[in-house]
């Protein structure tokens, strides 16, 4: 209960900071409006930013989705086959090398202007937090368990061996470290989106934020922008609580 | 004790074999951990590595588990191949945290794709005296009573052989002597090669102990200790056993 009234007494002397230096300072509110203004915007155009982050919530969750299923599987393959280590490894490297930045004028001319193309940016930014966290999980199985479970199943082909060790032993093991990687991709998966609005879309915040901003609608900008940063922190609360409630055994604490 | 000369190994082979280890030798890159060792681990009886940490116990454990390949031979007496009935105890308990006690007993079965017989391993939990700890995970479970679930979960895996890895090594003193009690009672007839650096141990369980000295790791002695196991340790022949393995032991030096 502190933590949050912390929380919210920090807010406000902000707040009141900003709402403080606009009026004494008198700058123009088509370069900074003041948070009052702000609020008065965002009540007063609610739909239309609810309806622009329908669609940037939809992109966000999509990637999501999508970017996870790859991740994981990616590194399910890396870690099971020589041959798509050897391939899969570099590439899973140059796949972040590249700036998505560069890239969502490509996917854009690609997937089109429509929702696609904003879910590959997604994909393309969640995809390796996801893989290089859930193949460092699947590599660091505590080697004990490994001994133990190869006794076990000594009996099976190798092929049914295998399958039995990764589902069994490996994958489990490695739910906290792909745990890992699903926070940040869901801190990073915004960015995707919302660069691949800026750069080619007829909807979402991002397309919105760069129309208000090309009309000197700064107080709308600050709006669609505090609605995302909002809806970030609460996808990202909430994935966290659900992975943590997924993964009971994993110990957690912080300093005390 | 042993198969008796001229049983067919199809009659044998449920009854528990012998292990016949010849000139193994196993290396992890430029250095050589074991060369040419050899010993036979008589059938139905308790055989203890004994020797200082370092040396080569575990991976000569993990050599016989077939973990590990390399020149030499890990044959069993009754001429049968030994996967599938090699149950391992190792240094740690080996539980798998996100599983509760009994699934973790249960893991063998799961593995092999075998329908879980849950009554038989409520049943390997009531033996070891952990029946109410069954829907417990291993995190909310003491060290000792973590070390009787891997216990029982050796023993749902109901093999002739049973390789154990210091498998009391990270519990207090007196856990650690009721655990032996408790494995010493539960393990009788099997066939038990047991690695430990602790004498008083090997005194306590073993019905043959077997020195393990130098570098790369050779056997430099064997001592039977004779009669029950296990055995009590404040007595005189216990204390002169002490004494000769810890002779055995300071030859390394």
């Amino acid at each position: 209960m502190s933590r949050l009234l912390t929380a919210v007494a920090t807010t406000f002397v902000l707040l009141g900071l900003w709402q403080g230096y606009v009026q004494v300072s008198g700058i123009e509110p088509f370069l900074l409006p003041g948070p009052i203004a702000v609020i008065e915007t965002l009540i007063a155009r609610h739909e239309l930013i609810l309806r622009h982050l329908g669609t940037t919530a939809q992109e966000i969750v999509l990637g999501l989705l999508i970017g996870t299923t790859l991740g994981v599987a990616a590194a399910i393959l890396i870690h099971a086959i020589p041959a798509a280590r050897r391939i899969g490894l570099p590439l899973l490297v140059i796949s972040q090398a590249v700036p998505v930045f560069a890239l969502a004028p490509l996917l854009v001319l690609w997937l089109g202007y429509g929702l696609w193309s904003k879910v590959a940016m997604a994909v393309l930014i969640i995809f390796f937090p996801v893989t290089t966290a859930f193949l460092d999980g699947l590599r660091r199985t505590e080697p004990g368990m490994l001994d133990l479970a190869s006794i076990m199943s000594a009996t099976l082909p190798p092929f049914r061996r295998t399958v039995a060790l990764m589902l069994h032993v490996r994958i489990p093991a490695a739910l906290p470290a792909l745990a890992s990687g699903l926070r940040v991709a869901t801190g990073v998966a915004p960015i995707g989106a919302v660069v691949g609005e800026w750069v080619g879309s007829s909807a979402g915040l991002g397309y919105l934020m760069l129309h208000a901003n090309g009309r000197m609608q700064i107080d709308l900008l600050f709006a669609a922008l505090f609605v995302l940063a909002l809806f970030s922190v609460l996808l990202w609360l909430s994935v966290d609580a659900l992975l943590r409630r997924a993964l009971p055994w994993q110990p957690d604490s912080f300093a005390r | 004790m042993g198969v008796p000369p001229g049983t067919s190994p199809e009659a044998s082979a449920d009854e528990g074999f012998g292990l016949a280890l010849r000139d193994l030798s196993v290396a992890y890159g430029a250095r050589t951990i074991l060369r040419d060792l050899s010993l036979d681990v008589p059938a139905g009886s308790t055989t203890c590595l004994l020797g200082p940490s370092g040396i080569g116990k575990s991976t000569l454990l993990r050599r016989v588990a077939g973990l590990i390949d390399g020149p030499g031979t890990v044959q069993a007496t009754d001429g049968q191949p030994l996967a599938g009935r090699v149950a391992l105890m190792g240094q740690g308990d080996g539980l798998l945290p996100w599983l509760n006690a009994l699934d973790n007993v249960l893991l063998g079965s799961r593995l092999r794709g075998e329908r879980a017989d849950r009554d038989r391993g409520l049943a390997m939990l009531a033996r070891v005296g952990l029946a109410e700890a069954a829907e417990s995970r291993p995190a909310t479970l003491s060290g000792g009573m973590r070390q009787r679930v891997a216990l029982a979960r050796t023993l749902m895996e109901d093999c002739p052989l049973v390789l154990m890895d210091e498998p009391f090594s990270a519990v207090d003193a007196l856990t650690r002597l009721r655990l032996q009690d408790l494995a010493a009672e539960m393990l009788a007839g099997r066939t038990v090669l047991m690695v430990t650096h602790d004498p008083w141990e090997a005194i306590r369980i073993s019905h043959a102990i077997t020195v393990m000295t130098g570098d790369p790791a050779t056997i430099s002695r064997t001592l039977e200790p004779g009669g029950q196991t296990p055995r009590a340790i404040d007595t005189d022949s216990a204390r002169d056993h002490w004494r000769q393995l810890m002779e055995a032991l300071g030859e390394m030096a």
